[in-house]
């Protein structure tokens, strides 16, 4: 549904482009497709690495690991297991419930989903071309911050 | 003989992450059968919402003037340009590794290298259609600490790194942006 709505604005765009101005428009894409083509390696890369990585750390296996953990354990494991796994959130978010239905409290699944989604162990390498080691590293490391904080409070609250 | 040098050091990593797929197919066809439906179910989703982006990316590029881009999400754009680093951070699609090349076009156009990183931080976790889902799947709670904390993590995160960088990596990341 969001793939439609954002197919739907980016051909509005597109068309109002090219009736303002063809040339302008076919840079535009010449551009794009430059820019895709650039980026297309490092994403296969990831994108394969992905799918071999979630069929070793799957859904199962961190169900198994987790079982009913709720302490600080579990909390650690929350955070490392999101930082260095990467799944898409279809996947992600059946999973925590699920663990939260075996037992795990509110808090390691707050770990483990806020470090999935922002600390990208895998995308590091794209990451230090765009923004250099240093910066990738800190960005990373803030998101650790974050995932850390979100847990204090969910504990804090929930 | 250069160019075949070039090319192997281009294409080492993904030659390696196939490699490693074929060798788990042969050792472990089950796993490798495994691994290749998540990697195709990867390219389709991810493939998706390429197209669309990079498009968009284009479009800009062509579009908006560096002028405009300093006014709104430039060094004295204040307020407004971190709601406006927000909110593309989170009607963006996709994973974080696509909301790389949105952040170069913005550096490249002249805005506040915070912004950029305030841009990254909603993208990781405020994006509407995960949104939802994680309403659904967590609950109303769970979900509004998420989006409170992380924005406020983010925000000083952002800010920080900012007066962290030196300024030669800070030249760098603007170089860099350039060459997109």
């Amino acid at each position: 549904m969001f793939n439609g709505f954002l197919y739907a604005v980016v051909g509005v765009l597109l068309l109002l482009s090219a009736l303002k101005d063809r040339k302008k428009t076919q840079m535009a894409l010449k551009k794009a497709y430059k820019s895709l083509l650039k980026n297309l390696t490092m994403m296969a890369t990831i994108m394969t690495l992905m799918g071999i990585v979630l069929t070793v750390v799957n859904p199962q296996f961190i169900s198994q690991l987790f079982g009913a953990e709720s302490g600080l354990y579990g909390i650690a494991l929350g955070l490392g297991l999101g930082s260095v796994s990467f799944m898409p959130s279809f996947i992600a978010f059946p999973l925590g419930a699920s663990l939260l239905e075996s037992g795990a409290g509110y808090p390691q699944v707050a770990g483990f989903i806020s470090s999935l989604m922002g600390v990208g162990f895998m995308s590091y390498s794209m990451e230090s071309q765009y923004f250099g080691a240093k910066a990738a590293i800190l960005r990373n490391g803030i998101a650790l911050v974050a995932s850390i904080v979100f847990v204090l409070v969910v504990g804090g609250v929930m | 003989m250069d160019k075949v040098k070039e090319l192997l050091n281009k294409y080492k990593w993904l030659m390696a992450v196939v490699a490693g797929l074929l060798a788990l197919s042969v050792f472990n066809p089950a796993q490798g059968k495994q691994a290749t439906l998540y990697t195709l179910s990867n390219f389709k989703s991810v493939g998706m919402v390429l197209p669309p982006i990079f498009i968009l990316i284009g479009l800009l590029d062509v579009w908006v003037p560096k002028e405009t881009m300093v006014k709104f999400m430039g060094q004295r754009s204040g307020f407004v340009g971190g709601l406006i680093a927000v909110f593309i951070g989170a009607v963006g699609a996709g994973p974080l590794y696509v909301a790389f090349p949105i952040a170069a076009l913005l550096i490249k156009k002249g805005a506040r290298l915070a912004y950029v990183f305030l841009f990254l931080g909603a993208w990781t976790s405020v994006k509407l259609p995960i949104f939802m889902f994680e309403w659904a799947s967590f609950g109303a709670t769970f979900t509004l600490i998420h989006v409170v904390s992380s924005m406020t993590v983010y925000t000083l995160g952002a800010f920080f790194m900012e007066a962290f960088l030196s300024r030669e990596t800070k030249d760098m990341i603007v170089e860099r942006s350039q060459a997109m």
